[in-house]
């Protein structure tokens, strides 16, 4: 008798931690900017890389970089990658595929505002494609359930960006990601493995709020020639000849050792 | 995992490299192509990408028949033969060469005895050997580099049957506008552009790559230049869909399946180090101070190498002379 309550436990539980792993994280969120607000929204300075485990590379990289880039029609349109995507003003809707017949999630689809991109986690176990597959803005991702957890894991990424200043992400990074869903929160932790041009993993949070009277609006983008150049001009700056250079660390009274960026500017004992 | 791959596809490219340089095609068939399986990726329509050892493979199949864009090392057609059976039934009728190396045009031969052209009526009775081989398309250049460098290496059979001088070619064929586009002294003086109107496909050879910065084959007539005259020809040619992705699918020489974004980061990236050149040349410095100045250290991990023949000192060399030379 005992034996068969055991058994009958056990099989709830089982149940009761299935039904705990699936937690829904279905809705429309609106995007809480608490953190690292003049980042994600006025936007980062130039030459500001502090706390960013990035490599020679990318610093040189960055420092030849030029917004006037922007102004090309062929980069007009890109949206955000989706390890950057959160950053932005990233309202997002998230939804459930289900299949009809056995009640499986299938996948989780998101689209975020700017830009409008539209993301999908695949949850049915499927592989990830062969490496001579497209690369695309939102990549490949294929989600687990770790406890209440959402953990994503991200491939075949197009060449993308760290900050919106220059700092480059190589398309043969991967990231991975966590979704905590608190009841009206959501906490997201993005981890991002970049072996071009990152010395460490580069982890970040970012948070949303439940919204239920959120609409989400069509996003439209056309290109268009803002300055009439001849073909194959690419805007960027020579070595040596970036002009802000030290702007924002004398805005700021920051030693330029620590705006240059790399794994020691993460830490508290760079302060020290 | 990604790291892996790009270090095992470094070292393949590099490799291969060096075989396309260094050895002629009868050497080339020693070596071991047993492991090399030849993969198929659908990219649009009828359109479909080969990939295994050497340059992709574009493939279009209809109700005429099939062609293909270059026919990668001469060991390897029967699994490419395979490969397009497993896509289509109908005859392999056309073969278009993006430019004459042996990485390229190596199965030119194989794969041409094994499809047909259309023929028909009293032709086939008049003359020998009519519609009993697949046509190949090129530029004439492609037929100069071979009576230069590889004529002994390389079957009468594989040599261009359907040749170019002029700026384009066009063809139609299964129900499609296929517009073939010369790219002048760009990764060698043979180079076309291959252009699926219809499917809305370009395949690029080896102007454009995800490997490797471009192999400029300054001795078959390539230069700097010309490979950014074609991607940039290339990002006039492609359209992309909504957010700057997809539309326009660009099929490169070597490398994953891209579209414009990818092909224009690889033109920004060669842009600013010709102009990072450039400006040293201006600066009076001799060669070995602009290597001292590291122009393409940013991009190296990425796309530099280190063996081979064409390695980063000689993509930077190769550059410098070009432009000291003007």
């Amino acid at each position: 008798m005992i034996k068969k309550y055991i058994i009958t436990f056990s099989m709830l539980c089982a149940f009761c931690f299935s039904a705990q792993a699936q937690i829904d994280l279905s809705g429309e969120w609106g995007a809480v900017f608490h953190e690292d607000f003049d980042e994600r929204r006025p936007g980062p300075e130039m030459v500001e890389y502090q706390g960013i485990p990035i490599n020679e590379a990318a610093r040189r990289r960055a420092l030849s970089w030029s917004p006037s880039l922007l102004t090309l029609p062929e980069h007009q349109c890109k949206p955000h990658p989706s390890d950057y995507g959160s950053r932005g003003p990233s309202n997002m809707r998230i939804w459930k595929e289900i299949e009809s017949e056995t009640q499986q999630l299938v996948a989780y689809h998101t689209r975020i505002r700017w830009q409008a991109p539209e993301r999908t986690i695949w949850m049915d176990g499927r592989e990830h494609p062969p490496e001579y597959a497209a690369h695309t803005w939102q990549g490949f991702s294929t989600g687990r359930w770790e406890g209440n957890v959402l953990v994503v894991r991200t491939t075949h990424l197009k060449q993308g960006w760290a900050r919106r200043n220059g700092i480059a992400r190589s398309d043969v990074s991967e990231f991975t990601e966590h979704f905590f869903r608190h009841g009206n929160y959501m906490t997201q932790v993005v981890i991002v493995d970049d072996p071009i041009y990152l010395t460490e993993p580069f982890i970040r949070t970012n948070n949303w709020k439940i919204n239920l009277s959120q609409q989400i609006p069509p996003y439209l983008c056309e290109t268009v020639t803002e300055i009439d150049r001849p073909q194959g001009v690419v805007p960027h700056f020579l070595p040596g000849q970036n002009p802000f250079i030290g702007e924002h660390a004398e805005r700021y009274n920051l030693p330029m050792e620590g705006v240059l960026g790399g794994a020691e500017t993460m830490y508290p004992s760079f302060i020290e | 995992m990604f790291t892996q791959l790009k270090k095992i596809n470094t070292v393949i490219s590099s490799l291969f490299l060096s075989f396309l340089i260094t050895f002629p095609i009868a050497s080339l068939a020693q070596q071991n192509f047993d492991d090399i399986e030849i993969q198929v990726l659908h990219v649009r329509g009828n359109i479909y990408m080969l990939v295994g050892a050497g340059g992709n493979i574009t493939l279009q199949a209809g109700d005429q028949g099939v062609l293909i864009v270059d026919t990668m090392y001469a060991p390897l057609s029967d699994k490419i033969y395979s490969a397009i059976r497993s896509i289509s039934n109908k005859p392999l009728t056309y073969i278009i060469n993006t430019h004459a190396h042996s990485d390229h045009i190596g199965g030119n031969a194989n794969l041409a005895m094994m499809g047909s052209n259309i023929a028909g009526g009293n032709t086939i009775d008049l003359f020998a050997g009519t519609g009993e081989q697949a046509k190949i398309v090129a530029h004439e250049n492609v037929v100069n580099s071979i009576l230069a460098t590889e004529e002994d290496q390389l079957d009468i059979e594989g040599w261009p049957t359907d040749t170019y001088y002029t700026a384009s070619k066009d063809l139609f064929f299964n129900g499609e506008a296929i517009m073939i586009t010369h790219q002048p002294n760009a990764h060698t003086d043979a180079d076309s552009l291959i252009f699926f109107r219809r499917s809305d496909v370009i395949s690029t050879g080896d102007i454009f790559r995800t490997t490797a910065y471009p192999f400029i084959d300054v001795a078959n007539g390539g230069s700097m230049q010309g490979v950014l005259n074609g991607l940039n020809n290339i990002l006039d040619m492609a359209v992309p869909a909504d957010r700057q992705e997809g539309g326009t699918m660009i099929i490169p020489g070597h490398g994953r399946l891209t579209d414009e974004a990818d092909v224009l980061d690889y033109r920004d990236m060669l842009t600013i180090i010709r102009d990072r050149i450039a400006y040293r040349i201006d600066q009076g410095d001799s060669l070995a101070q602009v290597l001292a100045t590291e122009p393409t250290f940013d991009y190296d991990d990425r796309y530099g190498l280190n063996s081979g023949t064409f390695t980063t000192e000689k993509f930077i060399e190769t550059i410098y002379n070009e432009l000291s030379s003007q």
